[in-house]
């Protein structure tokens, strides 16, 4: 992720500390509780994925059978599936909605800008439980808006806790949740960019959708990028909004609707922990590869 | 700001579009808060019912099965002020050192750190739990604390934010004038770092007041539960055979849940706005 590098580190040339182990009085502490909570967990999970417990024999080394079974797992491939579905519409969307209001908002053209970006953030500040929790109970046909609108209308709208669509329902409260924050890093990274350039523009005679095309997005590639990745993370990793809701829709929510909530259920309902492991660190091993090859892609249309 | 550019109705028409999404769900939130249950059930979603029984649910929610909702707030207070106020500290201090020191190893953290940020959290959670379960930790306050104290993503704003806020020249006077690293770091550099630490401070304790993936696999007894998970076994209650349902309580508590984290975010606008601007996503 060479785009995260921030300046400090292609600096030191310039003026060169002298290196000494003082820094580590002021890095320590951080990397203490890092090895702890980071890369010790993933050791212990690469080393469980190496073994099996049964009941009558104990624990065994097993090699990569592990693996090879989740390769071969139908429910595993229908978990990662589907978030690789819900990737290629949810991500899109929520990340095109964020542009169009960070630029609506950079273009000066607004009344109340401000209003505009705290309220359309304020999403974030709310848990992914309450507003899982929220937008079930408005999904709902018990006291919810859906209810409400079939009754004074008439209608029968379709069920949006129903199994077909569950998970367009579960990609529009990651919507409404991440919009505001992705908003936010575009709008930031727009204020960087020079006002001057868009001047000349202007002058120049270009279009606003010219100005947006050729100045605005190259711009902010940086920012695109970043917020394209942790989409991608973030989707791979579903599982609160489908935890929370399975409650309200135990019929269409299955315990492998994403590939976390299977490893979830393999560890505490089925006690499988050596597979659950091995699960996680498969899914883990696919995010990074998508996400390298998306920064990779990118990286190559720059040159 | 360009003076030249007019205003447009439209755009600011279409960009409300946006805006009532943001907002139809949190007025849904609060407007069923003043239902009763029955109310809720009888009445149309987005607006009131006849009785405003808001300050009823307020104290039903405060004092339903003992008190238990004030418990889980002191939990989720205790969580976030030694979790969050710790992931910030020991961020603020490693960006520092990344930004301003050349020390042996420095490359490595750095990979290590911005490779660890795509490894999935969850993908952690089970060997996490068989480790703090094998150590005695699970169903302590310190399942939740401890992991929380390490947020990447603040790590990488301060080193940003520490690389451009603290110029290296007021470093080196510091230290011609004999004062220590300590000294130095307190006195000189962190009243420059302050709009950087707001930002973090914010951003690790919405992370820390939201969780609930972390909470769901480590805690078992609901005296040590945080708000979220209180609020969803509230709600699964309803489920459960011979359980009450108590939705106007789960969604009164919900709107108690989300009012800290919406003020916090308002009154302190101008910091966190210009610490994410000055350190944060650009290329």
């Amino acid at each position: 992720m060479a785009l995260l590098e921030p300046p400090a580190i292609k600096r030191t040339g310039k003026r060169r500390q002298r290196r000494s182990w003082t820094g580590w009085a002021f890095a320590g502490p951080f990397m203490a509780v890092f090895a702890f909570v980071f890369l010790a967990p993933i050791a212990y999970a690469i080393y469980l994925s190496f073994f099996r417990t049964r009941l009558i024999g104990g624990t065994s080394f097993v090699g990569l059978e592990n693996y090879k079974n989740v390769f071969t797992d139908a429910q595993f491939w229908s978990a990662a599936g589907r978030v690789t579905l819900f990737l290629l519409v949810q991500v899109p969307i929520m990340l095109f909605l964020a542009l169009l209001v960070a630029l609506a908002i950079d273009s000066g053209r607004l009344y109340g800008k401000a209003f505009f970006r705290v309220t359309v953030f304020m999403p974030y500040a709310v848990p992914a439980v309450v507003a899982t929790l929220m937008w079930g109970f408005m999904y709902g046909n018990r006291f919810g808006l859906v209810a409400n609108i079939n009754e004074a209308l008439g209608t029968t709208l379709p069920d949006p806790l129903s199994p077909g669509l569950i998970l367009a329902s579960i990609g529009n409260i990651v919507t409404w949740e991440f919009v505001g924050y992705n908003m936010l890093i575009f709008y930031s990274a727009l204020q960087v960019v020079p006002k001057t350039l868009y001047e000349a523009a202007e002058i120049d005679g270009a279009s606003q959708l010219r100005i947006i095309r050729s100045i605005k997005l190259p711009a902010i590639r940086g920012a695109l990028l970043v917020a394209t990745i942790f989409s991608i993370i973030g989707s791979f990793q579903l599982f609160n909004e489908p935890s929370i809701l399975k409650s309200l829709a135990p019929n269409a929510i299955t315990t492998y609707f994403t590939p976390n909530l299977y490893a979830y259920s393999l560890s505490f309902s089925g006690q499988q922990y050596n597979y659950s492991a091995t699960v996680a660190i498969v899914m883990a091993l696919l995010t990074m590869i998508v996400a390298y090859a998306v920064q990779l892609r990118s990286s190559r249309k720059e040159r | 700001m360009r003076s030249g550019t007019k205003r447009s109705p439209l755009l600011t028409l279409l960009t409300s579009i946006m805006l009532l999404y943001s907002l139809v769900p949190l007025a849904w939130l609060f407007i069923n808060a003043t239902k009763t249950q029955d109310g809720l059930f009888g009445s149309f979603g987005l607006w009131f019912a006849g009785d405003f029984a808001l300050w009823d649910n307020v104290r039903e929610t405060l004092t339903y099965d003992d008190g238990v909702f004030l418990r889980w707030l002191l939990n989720t207070l205790l969580y976030v002020v030694l979790g969050a106020g710790g992931a910030t500290v020991l961020a603020t201090l490693g960006g520092y050192a990344l930004a301003k020191f050349d020390f042996p190893g420095k490359r490595a953290v750095f990979a290590t750190v911005i490779g660890a940020v795509a490894v999935p959290g969850t993908a952690l959670a089970v060997p996490t739990f068989l480790m703090f379960s094998n150590l005695g930790l699970t169903n302590t306050p310190w399942a939740i604390i401890i992991p929380s104290l390490i947020s990447p993503f603040g790590l990488y704003l301060m080193w940003t934010f520490a690389a451009e806020a603290i110029p290296g020249e007021l470093i080196e006077a510091a230290r011609v004038d004999g004062a220590g690293e300590l000294r130095t770091f307190v006195r000189v550099c962190v009243p420059l770092l302050a709009p950087g630490i707001v930002t973090v401070a914010l951003f690790t304790m919405v992370a820390t007041w939201n969780n609930y993936f972390l909470p769901l696999i480590m805690l078992k007894d609901p005296d040590w539960y945080p708000l979220t998970l209180g609020l969803n076994s509230w709600n699964d209650q309803a489920a459960t055979a011979g359980g009450q349902a108590i939705f106007n309580l789960v969604i009164t508590g919900s709107l108690l849940t989300i009012l800290p984290l919406l003020l916090a975010f308002l009154l302190l606008q101008r910091y966190w706005q210009s610490g994410l601007a000055a350190g944060g996503v650009k290329d």
